[in-house]
């Protein structure tokens, strides 16, 4: 039966890795070569590509960390804590990637490698509260003990990023939404679709990543579980010696 | 609900009587605060005409030390003593203990910041002796130690406690630091009218970081 479960999940595994292997060369292609220069930005408009799908998989991953948090909160299954552990790990990975990618971005076009805007400092303040939420793991201790601590600053950093945003929005109005219209109101049918199918790549690979990342995890969990039942056998044989 | 006040009264109560009889808290924190508004005296000119703003800054960090400073040490008190293990075991719910320890904390900074304030209007030469100035400073306190009272309880339990409080919430208070902030640099500067936008900020935060830090305290302390 576990032979086949497992089975399932690593033939998931490599459908998903193919197809995002697929998509996203796909994707390489129609926003290097496809997808027209921008006529102001010229080609570092193309980061754009893979800048804002890395900002997508993200805020996807917190919210999965959200929600998988509220529900180990609740029904106290270690599953729970695997997929939220799992999704934080790369969310964090890509919350780092987008602050790197921003940053190449807007030298050339801010002329600046950082602004106190409130979209950056919101990523960067979200950035620094999942550094927070595996510091505290690592030094939680127990794994229950680790797993209601996060699920708890998962659940917090879900609800306070928003109010981080509007706050620091109302502080420092410096650099408006013209990041977005400029892009986003004049964009031609080429770019859009390049921007769609790298979106549908790192999505897939966010897909791909979860099955592989789930699967050391409870593998994880499972030698703490061996390492447990051990110790424990190797003290009743000294009771009974 | 009248029982559920008696309870967290006498947890209060418990909080003040440990404090007037070790004096573990205050004194440091007051100390803290005020040696921190004067350091910032040196970093930056607050003698110049924004210091209003400066000052405004200066002050809420010095109130945040001193409450990281306080949060800490009220709970490491609590766990050294035993004495939170004790509290689990009364007949009252987790939400109740949650709600003492709240009121506790907050009345510690409260009385920190009411007797620093008057000192730094002082040694800035600003006027503090305004109303709207002690709601933002009630406002801003009350987010503080809601969210404070849940994360010192979740830092006390890991090894290396006094560094991840300050780690933990440094990031999640950013919106208490910069509604506070604004709210107190428009009221020295006479623009109360432009205040209203940061105090339902601050409002909306307290109330939401309250509902949730008193929902999950429950599983956090039995950890």
């Amino acid at each position: 039966m576990k032979g086949k479960r497992g089975d399932w999940v690593s033939n998931l595994g490599l459908v998903l890795g193919v197809l995002t292997g697929i998509t996203l060369a796909v994707g390489l292609y129609l926003g290097l070569v496809y997808a027209p220069m921008d006529a102001i930005q010229g080609n570092a408009q193309r980061i754009f590509y893979i800048h804002v799908p890395m900002a997508w998989v993200a805020f996807l991953a917190f919210f999965v960390v959200f929600v998988a948090g509220v529900m180990y909160l609740w029904k106290r299954d270690l599953i729970w804590d695997q997929v939220a552990r799992s999704s934080a790990e790369i969310g964090l990975v890509f919350t780092t990637l987008v602050l790197i990618t921003g940053s190449f971005w807007g030298r050339p076009i801010w002329g600046t490698w950082w602004t106190w805007d409130a979209r950056l400092t919101t990523t960067l303040l979200l950035w620094f509260i999942f550094l927070g939420y595996f510091m505290l793991r690592a030094y939680a201790g127990e794994r229950s003990r680790a797993a209601t601590f996060s699920a708890v600053i998962g659940i917090i950093g879900f609800f306070d990023v928003p109010i981080i945003y509007l706050s620091v929005d109302w502080w420092r109005t410096l650099h408006p939404q013209a990041v977005i219209s400029v892009t986003g109101a004049s964009m031609p049918g080429q770019m859009v679709v390049a921007l769609m199918v790298c979106l549908l790549g790192f999505t897939l690979l966010y897909g791909y990543l979860m099955v592989q990342k789930l699967g050391i995890e409870r593998a994880k969990d499972q030698l703490i579980d061996y390492q447990y039942a051990l110790s424990e056998r190797e003290a009743e044989g000294v009771i009974a010696v | 609900m009248r029982d559920g006040l008696g309870k967290v009264s006498i947890l209060v109560w418990k909080d003040l009587l440990t404090e007037v009889r070790t004096k573990d808290l205050f004194g440091g924190m007051f100390i803290f605060a005020v040696l921190t508004i004067i350091t910032f005296n040196f970093a930056f000119d607050l003698s110049g005409a924004n210091r209003a703003a400066s000052g405004a800054g200066a002050m809420w960090v010095a109130f945040n030390f001193a409450g990281f400073l306080g949060l800490g040490r009220s709970i490491a008190l609590e766990r050294d003593r035993g004495s939170l293990d004790g509290l689990l075991l009364c007949p009252v719910d987790r939400g109740t203990i949650f709600m003492g320890k709240f009121i506790g904390n907050l009345l510690f900074i409260s009385l920190v910041e009411v007797i620093s304030v008057p000192i730094f209007g002082a040694l800035f030469n600003l006027n503090v002796f305004q109303p709207a100035l002690f709601l933002v400073l009630l406002l801003g306190t009350v987010g503080f130690a809601a969210i404070g009272t849940l994360l010192a309880v979740m830092a006390a339990s890991t090894r290396s406690r006094e560094v991840m409080l300050p780690v933990l919430m440094f990031p999640i208070l950013l919106p208490v630091v910069i509604a506070s902030v604004r709210a107190t640099t428009l009221i020295l500067t006479d623009q109360t009218r432009d205040l209203a936008p940061w105090l339902n900020l601050l409002g909306a935060y307290d109330v939401l970081f309250l509902a949730i830090s008193y929902l999950v305290f429950e599983r956090v302390v039995e950890e």
